[in-house]
């Protein structure tokens, strides 16, 4: 196992950092360190004996000796351990589903994964009884997991309200009487959200995913109605309405950025000054050989776009007009367990996506694809052999993965992209890696900026509380 | 913030989770990542565990 696979030592924003991949403990380093944690593991001597002269033989023996005391203390994983054998264990179980209660779109957006909504089947709405047996399935499928959720996706899911509003009622009620609860979120392009859809949304504490690419020109080129033209102006000012009174965890305002806008920190500034505050952007799925798809060659730019976008986020932090974006959202010191890390996005095995007949798939990238077809609602069985294939598609099965320092954060990415580029859910996008890769690194290091400012903030407040102010205080 | 000896060529930022986590964890009751925001690129390590009410 290489020692970047245990210590991944990086540079982003201009900070030398440390991500000890095990303990996901983060380190930021002086120009001392970062050479020796290089060259960590390497004999002591050797090490003295190459950087010496670079930093001086005093600074470079202190630093192989922090390193040491960290390790012995158990602050740092030592970077030759290999990880523990893994083996997906326990009770299948379903968590979530995907619902398509649309297999049709009130748009035509150039670069739609799913055909304009019908992910090569029939242009359907999903009928009411197929999306309460999928309630059902859930419930059933579900153990004694409590917490579940579901999302309306289509197509455009409210091209079908009715069943929408009538599923999240029925759902509720279903849950409730078997001591769950399931959340419910739903993913629009905004052109119907009027204030009726609107008002249940709120009433219903459904988080809402808004599909807005950022500036006009950008938008306009690929999300296009039905008989052309542009949507921004259609759809820009309903997402701005609906988001005015919305608390920022209750909503993401997301982009899909091409070839065409690499310059996508542009859009999601944009975005900020339209006044979203939960932001997710993400790279066009699929079109790899068309005009719009993101090329190898194109990760240059994207790379250095990350760092860009990464820059402004921290100044507009600086500035108080902070706002999330989505993959920036790395919680250093909490974030999910390494069970949950190891077993992946749960695609085929607890995430299930919900074709309008009622036909399950492992998610809703796979919907449409016969040979992924995993069972229906109505008889509640799923193809256990696709089952234990997804189960063990994990890091340690994916082609590169337990080598690569981003296991835990990535988990192996999205087994839909691996299929669409190599045919092999085995074999991960490389591509999408890439992205993958800058992108924790950003976030790593926009979150250590955060964190100074979080320390210093503190500690200057600490510093004007009057003397005896700390005494008081902990009597409360 | 860090504790053990103080160093001078390395800053901690943060100890890291994953040992705490593996004590707490498996529960599986966080959110799926796709159903969050993504729907088009699976980022686990970004999700909120429900157990430690982050």
């Amino acid at each position: 196992m290489s020692k970047d696979a245990n210590w991944h030592v990086f540079s982003a924003l201009g900070r030398p950092l440390l991500l000890d991949v095990k303990t996901g403990g983060l380190h930021e380093l002086d120009a001392v360190a970062r050479d020796v944690a290089l060259a960590y593991g390497e004999p002591r001597t050797e090490i003295i004996r190459r950087l010496g002269p670079v930093h001086t033989v005093q600074a470079v023996a202190e630093a192989i000796e922090e390193f040491d005391g960290m390790v012995a203390e158990g602050r740092l994983s030592r970077p030759d351990t290999p990880d523990e054998p893994y083996m997906p264990q326990g009770e299948v179980l379903v968590k979530a589903l995907c619902l398509h209660v649309a297999h049709d779109c009130n748009l035509r957006c150039r670069y739609c994964f799913g055909n304009t909504g019908t992910f090569g089947m029939t242009r359907e709405l999903m009928p009411e009884r197929v999306a309460r047996a999928a309630i059902d399935f859930l419930l059933g499928r579900s153990g004694a997991r409590r917490n579940l959720n579901v999302d309306f996706f289509g197509g455009e899911p409210l091209l079908n309200f009715d069943v929408v509003r009538s599923t999240v009622e029925y759902g509720r009620k279903r849950a409730e009487a078997q001591g769950k609860r399931i959340e419910f979120t739903i993913t629009t392009n905004a052109a119907l959200l009027d204030g009726d859809v609107a008002e249940f949304l709120d009433e219903n504490d459904m988080l809402v995913v808004l599909s807005l690419d950022g500036r006009r020109e950008v938008h306009d080129r690929m999300r296009v109605a039905q008989g052309g033209g542009g949507t921004y102006d259609l759809v820009a000012p309903r997402v701005t309405k609906f988001i005015a009174n919305r608390s920022p965890d209750s909503y993401f305002v997301r982009a899909t950025y091409t070839r065409a806008n690499l310059d996508f920190a542009s859009d999601v500034l944009h975005l900020a000054d339209l006044g979203c505050r939960s932001i997710s952007a993400e790279p066009v799925v699929g079109g790899r050989d068309s005009w719009y798809g993101i090329r190898m060659e194109d990760l240059g730019v994207i790379e250095r776009e990350y760092e860009r976008l990464a820059r402004l986020f921290v100044q507009r932090h600086a500035r108080g007009q902070g706002f999330s974006f989505y993959h920036f959202n790395v919680d250093l010191d909490g974030g999910p367990c390494l069970a949950r890390r190891l077993s992946g996005c749960g695609a085929g095995v607890d995430y299930l996506a919900v074709a309008p007949s009622g036909g399950l798939y492992p998610c809703h990238q796979f919907v449409g694809r016969p040979e992924f077809l995993m069972g229906d609602v109505f008889n509640g069985g799923i193809d256990p052999e696709l089952v234990a294939r997804f189960r063990n598609t994990h890091v340690y099965t994916k082609k590169g993965c337990a080598e690569c320092w981003a296991r835990f954060i990535c988990s192996g990415g999205c087994h839909a992209n691996a299929y669409a580029s190599s045919g092999d859910i085995l074999a991960p996008d490389p591509v999408a890696c890439a992205i993958q890769k800058k992108r924790i690194e950003c976030a790593l290091a926009v979150q250590a900026i955060l964190t100074d400012r979080r320390r210093e903030a503190l500690a200057q407040e600490a510093h004007m509380l009057p003397s005896n102010a700390v005494t008081q205080g902990k009597g409360a | 913030m860090a504790q053990g000896k103080a160093t001078k060529h390395i800053r901690t930022v943060s100890e890291g989770s994953m040992k705490a986590g593996l004590g707490a964890g498996g529960c599986k009751e966080c959110q799926a990542s796709c159903q969050s925001a993504c729907k088009t690129s699976c980022t686990v390590g970004n999700q909120v565990c429900r157990q430690r009410g982050n």
